[in-house]
């Protein structure tokens, strides 16, 4: 008998921590599955940032460092410039990006570091319990914004696909989601882009991925998939926001 | 006999980086260090090296940590608000078990603060400063020529014992100039890495962590870095002890305040006061018991620092408990002139002496 779906050879066998109905576990057999088919696992480096991201390496069968809080786009440019063959990617959160990282992430796009950085935005901090992220979406109730989130006091949610593209550095910029099987098509395409980008040596990429946090939204992780295509999606559009094609920056 | 040349501090020390086969370089512009950036942005790229001047203090020593993950010699340097930012990433550092080099020619604090000489930052550098139960490595240069050897033997003892050094230094030891011989005096050590992350390239994975939340698997992680903690006290401390044998007093001083001192004993000696002089060159290991020693035997000493008192409480622990122990400090950039120094010898001598 054939075998006609099975674990990616670049993922472990270790049970996850992560709750029932929530998307990492997605992302992860994603990149995983991208690692087997480029070949890669064994020259991949993965480094966490903290949050849900942070247990990476007992997910991938490779070498991980935890980074700090945020500051993932930066151990990885240190990473991969003292090891240019070897392939970096950092494994983000929303607040790990988008609130305390931004200056560290922003800075690594626009000088261009030829690094992969996967970015779960779910719209809420998970580990710590839900609270308040830059990308929680207006209206949305958590933890610490209990009245829904007020632009006029937190201000908008942030589109750090949308910004990133902005920078000359950046070669691949986009945002997919997690919630139906189509879109989980079209996220692997993108990881495994971003990864081919850094492979051959065209700059900065990053993959946005509308996640959920069912546990933290307080909904069943089918109402929470809804969510992804009903609220999240209107307000952070997917699709490409810069791909480069050339090496044309040269 | 080996050529000298006239350098200055914080070129002494970033040539030796580069003679230490320190290739990786990330930092933030500030003052009084700016030479280092300046001459490793030049000199780096000549080596092979990478030089990025990064987006803040935070980048550069997140950047460290991500070259020194890889198994390579990686160092950046700073001055007081810039060496606060950087004291996360040196307690991952620590956690982590990650060597880097990290120099801070101090500025006045606390809060932005002035550019004069100072040492101020003794007890950032010493006792922890970032968050955990840790120790940095603490080199206090005292010459131009310690400048360069003090950071070869700095990136030497961080891989040794997988463990952040520091190098601090007063803006004085930075930015003058003294004759330098500016070749190591003894081959470096470049030490295995086997724990270096480089893809696992057909290897068991690894992993360089500090989350540790298994039942007492974070107090069993603390108790390995307490152990490796006491073998570098055991083994690794450095001291300079002059004119001991016959002294009556003894000061203890690292840094500028040492050379002062230094002409301040000879200025007492030629009235016939029998002082003598202890320059602890590691600060973390402390000589303790070099102190214990001494100042039982001596039994007055006088500490002198650029500061309002901070390794003076050092001395207290490390000290015999007879010792007379008396302090003179000028903090926030004043300056312990030779004559301050020798009116508190008399002082500390009190009328009985000759």
């Amino acid at each position: 008998m054939n075998a006609i779906f099975k674990r990616p050879y670049s993922l472990t066998d270790a049970p996850t921590h992560f709750c029932p109905g929530c998307t990492h576990g997605i992302a992860h057999r994603l990149i995983a599955e991208a690692m087997d088919e480029l070949g890669i696992t064994d020259r991949a480096i993965g480094i966490p940032g903290v949050g849900c991201c942070v247990f990476l390496y007992r997910y991938f069968p490779i070498d991980a460092l935890e980074a700090p809080h945020g500051r993932a786009p930066a151990c990885a440019t240190g990473m991969k410039r003292a090891q240019p063959d070897s392939v970096i990617f950092a494994y983000q959160g929303d607040g790990d990006m988008a609130a305390i990282g931004t200056s560290e992430i922003i800075h690594a796009a626009n000088r261009g570091e030829n690094i992969t950085v996967f970015f779960i935005n779910n719209s809420v901090y998970g580990m710590t319990g839900g609270q308040m992220a830059p990308t929680t979406l207006l209206g949305q109730q958590t933890t610490t914004s209990p009245y829904g989130r007020d632009f006029k006091s937190e201000g908008y949610p942030i589109k750090m696909a949308e910004m990133l593209a902005t920078l000359e550095g950046v070669a691949y910029s986009t945002r997919v989601a997690l919630h139906s099987p189509k879109h989980v098509n079209q996220a692997k395409k993108a990881i495994r882009k971003a990864f081919e980008m850094q492979m051959n040596e065209m700059g900065f990429s990053m993959v946005e991925m509308l996640s959920t946090c069912n546990t933290n939204w307080r909904v069943s992780p089918l109402e929470a998939l809804k969510m992804i295509e009903r609220e999240m999606i209107p307000y952070f559009p997917l699709g490409v926001f810069k791909e480069r094609t050339g090496k044309d920056f040269l | 006999m080996t050529e000298k040349k006239l350098t200055k501090g914080n070129i002494a020390l970033a040539e030796g980086a580069i003679q230490a086969g320190c290739r990786f370089y990330f930092g933030y512009p500030i003052t009084p260090q700016n030479d280092i950036p300046e001459y490793l942005a030049r000199n780096l790229p000549k080596h092979g090296g990478t030089f990025i001047p990064a987006e803040s203090e935070i980048a550069s020593i997140n950047m460290v940590m991500g070259a020194a993950a890889s198994g390579k010699r990686a160092m950046t340097s700073s001055s007081g608000p810039g060496i606060s930012l950087m004291q996360e990433g040196i307690s991952y550092l620590a956690g982590s078990e990650m060597p880097a080099v990290i120099v801070n020619i101090m500025r006045c604090g606390p809060g932005l603060g002035g550019i004069a000489p100072t040492q101020g930052d003794y007890n950032q550098a010493v006792h922890g400063g970032g968050h955990g139960d840790y120790r940095n490595i603490v080199l206090a240069p005292g010459s131009v020529q310690e400048m360069f050897d003090l950071t070869i033997k700095a990136f030497e003892l961080a891989d040794r014992y997988r463990n952040p050094a520091m190098i601090i230094a007063d803006a004085m030891i930075g930015q003058f100039q003294e004759p330098c011989r500016l070749t190591p005096e003894k081959p470096v050590e470049f030490p295995e890495k086997p724990w270096a992350l480089t893809g696992r390239r057909g290897r068991e994975p690894r992993l360089l962590k500090s989350l540790y939340l298994g039942d007492y698997e974070q107090e069993e992680h603390n108790l390995f870095l307490k152990q490796k903690y006491d073998e570098i006290q055991e083994k690794e401390v450095m001291v300079e002890m002059q004119h001991l044998d016959d002294a009556e007093l003894v000061i203890i001083a690292f840094g500028t305040p040492a050379r002062v001192a230094k002409t301040a004993i000879a200025m007492a000696r030629e009235e016939g006061l029998k002082v003598g002089l202890i320059r602890p060159i590691t600060l973390f290991p402390f000589p303790s018991q070099q102190i214990l020693e001494h100042s039982r035997r001596v039994g007055k000493v006088l500490v002198v620092e650029m500061n309002t008192g901070q390794m003076v409480r050092d001395v207290r622990i490390a000290a015999h408990k007879d010792a007379e122990i008396s302090f003179y400090g000028r903090p926030g950039g004043g300056f312990p002139f030779p004559d301050d120094v020798l009116a508190e010898i008399k002082k500390a001598l009190g009328g009985g002496a000759r």
